[in-house]
Protein backbone atom coordinates (compact mmCIF):
# COMPACT_ATOMS: atom_id res chain seq x y z
CA UNK A 1 0.00 0.00 0.00
CA UNK A 2 1.70 3.39 -1.09
CA UNK A 3 -1.13 5.76 -0.24
CA UNK A 4 -0.42 6.37 3.76
CA UNK A 5 -4.10 7.22 5.50
CA UNK A 6 -3.62 8.84 8.88
CA UNK A 7 -6.26 10.05 11.06
CA UNK A 8 -6.40 13.58 11.54
CA UNK A 9 -4.70 13.29 14.90
CA UNK A 10 -0.65 12.73 13.48
CA UNK A 11 -1.26 14.07 10.09
CA UNK A 12 1.47 16.23 9.09
CA UNK A 13 1.07 18.71 6.42
CA UNK A 14 4.23 20.59 6.08
CA UNK A 15 1.95 24.12 6.14
CA UNK A 16 0.15 22.90 9.04
CA UNK A 17 2.77 25.07 11.63
CA UNK A 18 1.16 28.24 9.85
CA UNK A 19 -2.52 26.94 10.25
CA UNK A 20 -4.72 26.88 13.24
CA UNK A 21 -5.39 22.80 12.79
CA UNK A 22 -7.68 22.99 15.24
CA UNK A 23 -10.06 25.12 12.49
CA UNK A 24 -9.67 22.38 10.16
CA UNK A 25 -11.73 21.07 8.00
CA UNK A 26 -12.67 24.46 6.96
CA UNK A 27 -15.80 25.58 5.53
CA UNK A 28 -15.20 26.11 2.61
CA UNK A 29 -17.53 24.59 -0.03
CA UNK A 30 -16.09 21.14 -1.95
CA UNK A 31 -14.12 22.92 -5.10
CA UNK A 32 -13.70 26.43 -4.00
CA UNK A 33 -10.57 28.38 -4.71
CA UNK A 34 -10.38 29.33 -1.46
CA UNK A 35 -8.54 27.00 0.20
CA UNK A 36 -6.07 26.83 -2.68
CA UNK A 37 -5.46 30.12 -1.87
CA UNK A 38 -5.14 30.22 1.38
CA UNK A 39 -2.56 26.98 0.65
CA UNK A 40 -0.40 29.09 -1.55
CA UNK A 41 -0.03 32.29 1.26
CA UNK A 42 1.08 29.59 3.85
CA UNK A 43 3.62 28.33 1.58
CA UNK A 44 4.77 32.03 0.52
CA UNK A 45 5.38 31.98 4.22
CA UNK A 46 7.51 28.72 4.59
CA UNK A 47 9.34 29.24 1.83
CA UNK A 48 9.91 32.97 3.01
CA UNK A 49 10.45 31.62 7.06
CA UNK A 50 8.57 34.91 7.43
CA UNK A 51 8.61 35.82 11.23
CA UNK A 52 4.46 34.93 12.48
CA UNK A 53 5.25 37.64 15.17
CA UNK A 54 5.56 40.48 12.75
CA UNK A 55 2.38 38.92 10.50
CA UNK A 56 -1.22 40.58 10.97
CA UNK A 57 -3.75 38.63 8.55
CA UNK A 58 -6.59 40.69 8.35
CA UNK A 59 -10.26 39.96 6.28
CA UNK A 60 -13.61 41.42 6.02
CA UNK A 61 -16.93 39.75 5.80
CA UNK A 62 -17.78 37.22 2.99
CA UNK A 63 -16.35 33.99 2.27
CA UNK A 64 -13.17 35.32 1.91
CA UNK A 65 -13.27 36.90 5.12
CA UNK A 66 -13.48 33.81 7.63
CA UNK A 67 -9.73 33.52 6.06
CA UNK A 68 -7.65 35.57 9.09
CA UNK A 69 -9.45 32.65 11.23
CA UNK A 70 -7.32 29.94 9.80
CA UNK A 71 -3.89 31.56 10.16
CA UNK A 72 -1.63 31.19 13.19
CA UNK A 73 -0.98 34.64 13.50
CA UNK A 74 -1.85 37.90 15.22
CA UNK A 75 -5.46 38.50 12.90
CA UNK A 76 -8.69 40.65 12.65
CA UNK A 77 -11.85 39.97 11.13
CA UNK A 78 -13.00 43.18 10.66
CA UNK A 79 -16.50 44.78 10.14
CA UNK A 80 -17.43 44.75 6.02
CA UNK A 81 -15.49 46.98 3.77
CA UNK A 82 -13.21 48.11 6.47
CA UNK A 83 -10.06 45.58 6.21
CA UNK A 84 -8.12 48.04 4.93
CA UNK A 85 -8.76 50.84 6.93
CA UNK A 86 -8.15 48.80 9.71
CA UNK A 87 -4.83 47.30 7.84
CA UNK A 88 -3.93 51.25 7.53
CA UNK A 89 -4.12 51.20 11.41
CA UNK A 90 -1.94 48.29 12.35
CA UNK A 91 0.82 49.72 10.04
CA UNK A 92 0.87 53.26 11.00
CA UNK A 93 0.50 52.51 14.44
CA UNK A 94 3.36 49.99 14.54
CA UNK A 95 5.26 50.51 11.24
CA UNK A 96 7.00 46.93 12.13
CA UNK A 97 4.01 45.07 11.72
CA UNK A 98 3.06 43.83 8.17
CA UNK A 99 -0.54 44.09 7.28
CA UNK A 100 -1.80 41.18 4.65
CA UNK A 101 -5.55 41.85 3.83
CA UNK A 102 -7.11 38.38 2.39
CA UNK A 103 -10.75 39.62 1.33
CA UNK A 104 -13.04 39.40 -1.57
CA UNK A 105 -14.07 41.29 -4.60
CA UNK A 106 -17.20 42.42 -2.77
CA UNK A 107 -16.09 43.54 0.60
CA UNK A 108 -13.10 45.29 -1.26
CA UNK A 109 -14.04 46.90 -4.32
CA UNK A 110 -18.02 47.26 -3.66
CA UNK A 111 -18.36 48.03 0.58
CA UNK A 112 -15.11 49.04 0.75
CA UNK A 113 -13.96 50.65 -2.61
CA UNK A 114 -12.90 53.41 -1.40
CA UNK A 115 -10.65 52.78 1.38
CA UNK A 116 -9.11 50.51 -1.49
CA UNK A 117 -8.11 53.47 -4.08
CA UNK A 118 -6.87 55.68 -1.15
CA UNK A 119 -4.67 53.04 0.47
CA UNK A 120 -3.46 52.52 -2.84
CA UNK A 121 -3.06 56.51 -3.44
CA UNK A 122 -1.00 57.02 -0.75
CA UNK A 123 1.04 53.50 -0.76
CA UNK A 124 0.45 52.28 2.64
CA UNK A 125 2.87 48.73 2.99
CA UNK A 126 0.24 46.04 2.51
CA UNK A 127 -0.52 43.46 0.97
CA UNK A 128 -4.00 42.96 -0.30
CA UNK A 129 -4.72 39.67 -1.83
CA UNK A 130 -8.62 39.58 -3.35
CA UNK A 131 -10.77 36.10 -4.14
CA UNK A 132 -12.68 37.14 -6.71
CA UNK A 133 -15.78 34.96 -7.43
CA UNK A 134 -17.97 37.27 -9.16
CA UNK A 135 -20.83 37.32 -6.53
CA UNK A 136 -21.22 37.85 -3.20
CA UNK A 137 -20.92 34.21 -1.68
CA UNK A 138 -21.94 34.01 1.59
CA UNK A 139 -25.23 35.91 1.11
CA UNK A 140 -26.69 33.85 -1.55
CA UNK A 141 -25.04 34.52 -5.05
CA UNK A 142 -25.60 38.16 -5.54
CA UNK A 143 -24.50 40.29 -8.34
CA UNK A 144 -21.78 42.23 -7.76
CA UNK A 145 -18.81 44.92 -8.92
CA UNK A 146 -16.91 42.14 -10.48
CA UNK A 147 -20.30 40.40 -12.13
CA UNK A 148 -19.56 40.32 -16.02
CA UNK A 149 -21.99 41.34 -18.42
CA UNK A 150 -25.06 39.27 -19.16
CA UNK A 151 -24.17 36.97 -15.79
CA UNK A 152 -27.18 35.32 -14.04
CA UNK A 153 -27.18 35.53 -9.90
CA UNK A 154 -29.65 35.83 -7.77
CA UNK A 155 -30.16 39.68 -8.13
CA UNK A 156 -30.07 39.53 -11.73
CA UNK A 157 -32.06 36.67 -12.63
CA UNK A 158 -32.42 37.63 -17.08
CA UNK A 159 -28.72 39.26 -17.39
CA UNK A 160 -26.67 41.19 -15.33
CA UNK A 161 -26.87 44.80 -17.29
CA UNK A 162 -23.87 46.21 -15.31
CA UNK A 163 -20.68 47.25 -16.57
CA UNK A 164 -18.36 45.04 -13.90
CA UNK A 165 -14.79 46.22 -12.78
CA UNK A 166 -11.32 45.33 -13.96
CA UNK A 167 -9.68 44.92 -10.60
CA UNK A 168 -5.99 45.15 -11.61
CA UNK A 169 -6.64 47.60 -14.07
CA UNK A 170 -8.54 49.82 -10.69
CA UNK A 171 -5.35 48.79 -8.35
CA UNK A 172 -2.71 49.94 -11.10
CA UNK A 173 -4.66 53.40 -11.82
CA UNK A 174 -4.94 53.51 -7.96
CA UNK A 175 -1.31 53.67 -7.66
CA UNK A 176 -0.09 49.94 -6.65
CA UNK A 177 3.44 49.41 -6.69
CA UNK A 178 2.85 45.60 -7.42
CA UNK A 179 0.09 44.34 -9.30
CA UNK A 180 -0.86 40.31 -10.48
CA UNK A 181 -4.15 38.24 -11.62
CA UNK A 182 -3.71 34.58 -11.18
CA UNK A 183 -6.43 31.93 -11.36
CA UNK A 184 -7.29 29.42 -8.64
CA UNK A 185 -5.06 26.66 -10.83
CA UNK A 186 -1.80 28.92 -11.01
CA UNK A 187 -0.80 27.43 -7.66
CA UNK A 188 2.72 27.69 -7.96
CA UNK A 189 2.79 30.98 -9.90
CA UNK A 190 0.79 32.46 -7.21
CA UNK A 191 3.12 31.45 -4.38
CA UNK A 192 5.37 33.12 -6.27
CA UNK A 193 4.40 36.19 -6.67
CA UNK A 194 3.20 36.25 -3.03
CA UNK A 195 6.70 35.76 -1.81
CA UNK A 196 7.75 38.59 -4.60
CA UNK A 197 4.86 40.70 -2.68
CA UNK A 198 5.44 40.15 0.96
CA UNK A 199 9.57 41.12 0.12
CA UNK A 200 8.62 44.15 -1.03
CA UNK A 201 7.47 47.67 0.19
CA UNK A 202 4.26 49.65 0.23
CA UNK A 203 0.61 48.56 -1.67
CA UNK A 204 0.84 45.09 -3.10
CA UNK A 205 -2.51 43.85 -4.54
CA UNK A 206 -2.80 40.30 -6.17
CA UNK A 207 -6.21 38.73 -7.05
CA UNK A 208 -7.17 35.64 -7.51
CA UNK A 209 -10.20 33.81 -9.59
CA UNK A 210 -11.65 31.47 -7.89
CA UNK A 211 -14.42 29.16 -9.08
CA UNK A 212 -17.62 29.23 -6.63
CA UNK A 213 -19.51 25.88 -7.80
CA UNK A 214 -22.40 26.69 -5.19
CA UNK A 215 -23.77 29.29 -6.51
CA UNK A 216 -22.13 31.70 -9.36
CA UNK A 217 -20.77 28.75 -11.64
CA UNK A 218 -24.24 26.70 -10.88
CA UNK A 219 -26.69 29.56 -12.01
CA UNK A 220 -24.44 30.13 -14.85
CA UNK A 221 -24.53 26.25 -15.87
CA UNK A 222 -20.60 26.36 -15.46
CA UNK A 223 -20.17 22.62 -14.22
CA UNK A 224 -18.43 21.73 -11.21
CA UNK A 225 -15.76 23.51 -9.46
CA UNK A 226 -13.58 21.20 -11.68
CA UNK A 227 -15.02 22.22 -14.79
CA UNK A 228 -14.36 25.62 -14.40
CA UNK A 229 -11.10 24.36 -13.41
CA UNK A 230 -10.06 22.97 -16.37
CA UNK A 231 -11.60 26.01 -17.87
CA UNK A 232 -9.36 27.86 -16.68
CA UNK A 233 -7.03 25.80 -17.93
CA UNK A 234 -7.92 25.91 -21.73
CA UNK A 235 -8.89 29.98 -21.62
CA UNK A 236 -6.12 31.73 -18.89
CA UNK A 237 -3.13 32.82 -20.99
CA UNK A 238 0.31 34.31 -19.24
CA UNK A 239 1.16 38.24 -20.09
CA UNK A 240 3.64 39.47 -17.60
CA UNK A 241 3.80 43.41 -17.88
CA UNK A 242 0.83 43.73 -20.38
CA UNK A 243 -1.49 46.84 -20.06
CA UNK A 244 -3.59 46.32 -16.73
CA UNK A 245 -6.39 48.39 -18.90
CA UNK A 246 -6.18 45.34 -21.52
CA UNK A 247 -6.28 42.39 -19.41
CA UNK A 248 -9.11 41.12 -19.95
CA UNK A 249 -11.39 38.78 -17.62
CA UNK A 250 -13.82 36.90 -19.50
CA UNK A 251 -14.94 33.25 -18.92
CA UNK A 252 -16.01 32.98 -22.54
CA UNK A 253 -13.11 33.98 -24.37
CA UNK A 254 -9.65 34.30 -22.26
CA UNK A 255 -8.43 35.42 -19.02
CA UNK A 256 -5.14 37.28 -18.96
CA UNK A 257 -2.74 36.62 -15.75
CA UNK A 258 0.21 38.02 -15.29
CA UNK A 259 2.31 40.23 -12.83
CA UNK A 260 1.19 43.70 -14.48
CA UNK A 261 2.86 46.14 -12.45
CA UNK A 262 6.20 46.26 -10.18
CA UNK A 263 7.49 49.48 -9.79
CA UNK A 264 8.93 51.23 -6.30
CA UNK A 265 7.69 54.61 -4.82
CA UNK A 266 7.82 56.17 -1.26
CA UNK A 267 5.85 54.37 1.24
CA UNK A 268 3.22 56.12 3.41
CA UNK A 269 4.54 55.58 7.29
CA UNK A 270 8.07 56.09 5.99
CA UNK A 271 7.11 59.32 4.45
CA UNK A 272 5.52 60.11 7.55
CA UNK A 273 7.86 59.15 10.45
CA UNK A 274 10.85 61.49 8.26
CA UNK A 275 8.03 64.48 8.36
CA UNK A 276 7.45 63.79 11.92
CA UNK A 277 11.39 63.45 12.64
CA UNK A 278 11.87 66.74 10.73
CA UNK A 279 9.22 68.51 12.72
CA UNK A 280 11.05 67.56 15.84
CA UNK A 281 13.67 69.49 14.87
CA UNK A 282 12.58 72.78 14.27
CA UNK B 1 -7.82 -31.29 9.58
CA UNK B 2 -6.85 -28.26 7.79
CA UNK B 3 -9.05 -27.07 4.80
CA UNK B 4 -7.87 -26.14 1.04
CA UNK B 5 -8.27 -22.88 1.88
CA UNK B 6 -6.66 -22.41 5.08
CA UNK B 7 -3.35 -24.25 3.44
CA UNK B 8 -3.29 -22.07 1.05
CA UNK B 9 -0.12 -20.44 1.03
CA UNK B 10 1.37 -17.40 3.12
CA UNK B 11 2.46 -14.59 -0.03
CA UNK B 12 4.49 -11.80 1.65
CA UNK B 13 2.67 -8.24 1.12
CA UNK B 14 4.39 -6.79 -1.71
CA UNK B 15 6.95 -4.20 -0.07
CA UNK B 16 6.67 -0.69 -1.96
CA UNK B 17 10.26 1.23 -2.29
CA UNK B 18 8.99 4.05 -4.01
CA UNK B 19 11.05 7.08 -3.66
CA UNK B 20 7.49 9.46 -3.12
CA UNK B 21 4.73 8.81 -0.32
CA UNK B 22 1.67 10.11 -1.14
CA UNK B 23 -0.37 11.16 2.54
CA UNK B 24 -3.93 11.50 2.34
CA UNK B 25 -5.75 12.61 4.90
CA UNK B 26 -9.25 11.02 4.46
CA UNK B 27 -11.32 13.10 6.82
CA UNK B 28 -10.88 16.34 5.55
CA UNK B 29 -11.47 15.35 1.37
CA UNK B 30 -14.46 17.07 0.24
CA UNK B 31 -14.26 14.98 -2.89
CA UNK B 32 -13.50 17.78 -5.44
CA UNK B 33 -10.96 15.98 -7.83
CA UNK B 34 -8.44 18.66 -8.08
CA UNK B 35 -5.55 16.12 -7.26
CA UNK B 36 -6.25 13.35 -9.40
CA UNK B 37 -7.34 15.62 -12.56
CA UNK B 38 -4.57 18.18 -12.71
CA UNK B 39 -1.79 15.38 -11.81
CA UNK B 40 0.62 15.56 -14.39
CA UNK B 41 1.60 12.14 -14.01
CA UNK B 42 -1.30 10.47 -13.71
CA UNK B 43 -0.36 9.03 -10.43
CA UNK B 44 -4.10 9.94 -8.58
CA UNK B 45 -7.26 8.08 -9.29
CA UNK B 46 -10.64 8.30 -7.36
CA UNK B 47 -10.94 5.75 -4.82
CA UNK B 48 -14.20 3.38 -5.12
CA UNK B 49 -14.44 3.93 -1.36
CA UNK B 50 -16.02 7.01 0.73
CA UNK B 51 -14.92 8.83 3.45
CA UNK B 52 -16.79 9.35 6.67
CA UNK B 53 -18.38 12.64 4.92
CA UNK B 54 -19.72 11.09 1.72
CA UNK B 55 -16.82 12.03 -1.01
CA UNK B 56 -14.35 9.89 -2.54
CA UNK B 57 -10.66 10.81 -1.75
CA UNK B 58 -7.80 10.22 -4.19
CA UNK B 59 -5.47 6.58 -4.31
CA UNK B 60 -2.12 6.48 -5.51
CA UNK B 61 -2.67 3.68 -7.87
CA UNK B 62 0.79 4.66 -9.81
CA UNK B 63 2.47 5.79 -7.17
CA UNK B 64 5.80 4.36 -9.47
CA UNK B 65 5.24 7.16 -11.64
CA UNK B 66 5.08 9.86 -9.37
CA UNK B 67 7.95 12.51 -9.19
CA UNK B 68 7.48 14.07 -6.33
CA UNK B 69 6.30 17.54 -8.13
CA UNK B 70 3.89 17.97 -5.25
CA UNK B 71 1.10 19.81 -7.31
CA UNK B 72 -1.27 17.46 -5.77
CA UNK B 73 -0.36 19.44 -2.40
CA UNK B 74 -0.11 22.90 -4.06
CA UNK B 75 -3.63 22.51 -5.61
CA UNK B 76 -5.87 21.02 -2.79
CA UNK B 77 -7.97 23.05 -1.17
CA UNK B 78 -8.77 21.11 2.27
CA UNK B 79 -4.89 20.44 3.18
CA UNK B 80 -5.43 16.84 2.88
CA UNK B 81 -3.26 15.56 0.69
CA UNK B 82 1.13 16.28 0.42
CA UNK B 83 4.11 14.15 -1.12
CA UNK B 84 7.12 13.01 1.54
CA UNK B 85 10.02 11.25 0.97
CA UNK B 86 10.25 7.81 1.82
CA UNK B 87 12.94 7.26 3.81
CA UNK B 88 13.43 3.87 3.48
CA UNK B 89 13.72 4.12 -0.03
CA UNK B 90 17.23 6.37 0.31
CA UNK B 91 18.30 4.00 3.09
CA UNK B 92 18.54 0.83 0.82
CA UNK B 93 19.93 2.65 -2.05
CA UNK B 94 17.09 3.15 -4.40
CA UNK B 95 17.47 5.04 -7.10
Amino acid sequence: MTVTTRSSSDYRHPILEYIRQDRLPHIFCSACGIGTVLQAFANALRSLNFDMDRLVVISGIGCTGRASGYFESDSYHTTHGRAIAFATGVKVANPNLKPVVISGDGDLFAIGGNHFIHAARRNVDMLVLCVNNFNYGMTGGQMGPTTPDSAITVTSPDGNIEHPFNLVSVAAASGAVFVARWTALHARRLTKSLEKALQKKGFKFIEVVSPCPTLYDRYNRHGSGLDVMKRYREISVIRNFTDPMKAEIDYRTRIVCGEFVDTEKPEFTDLLASQAAELQKR
Amino acid sequence: MLTRQERAPIVPEEESNTKWRIVVNEDWCKGCGFCYTFCPREVLEKSDKFNTKGYYPPVATNIDRCVGCGLCEALCPDFAIHVEENEEHSKRGGK
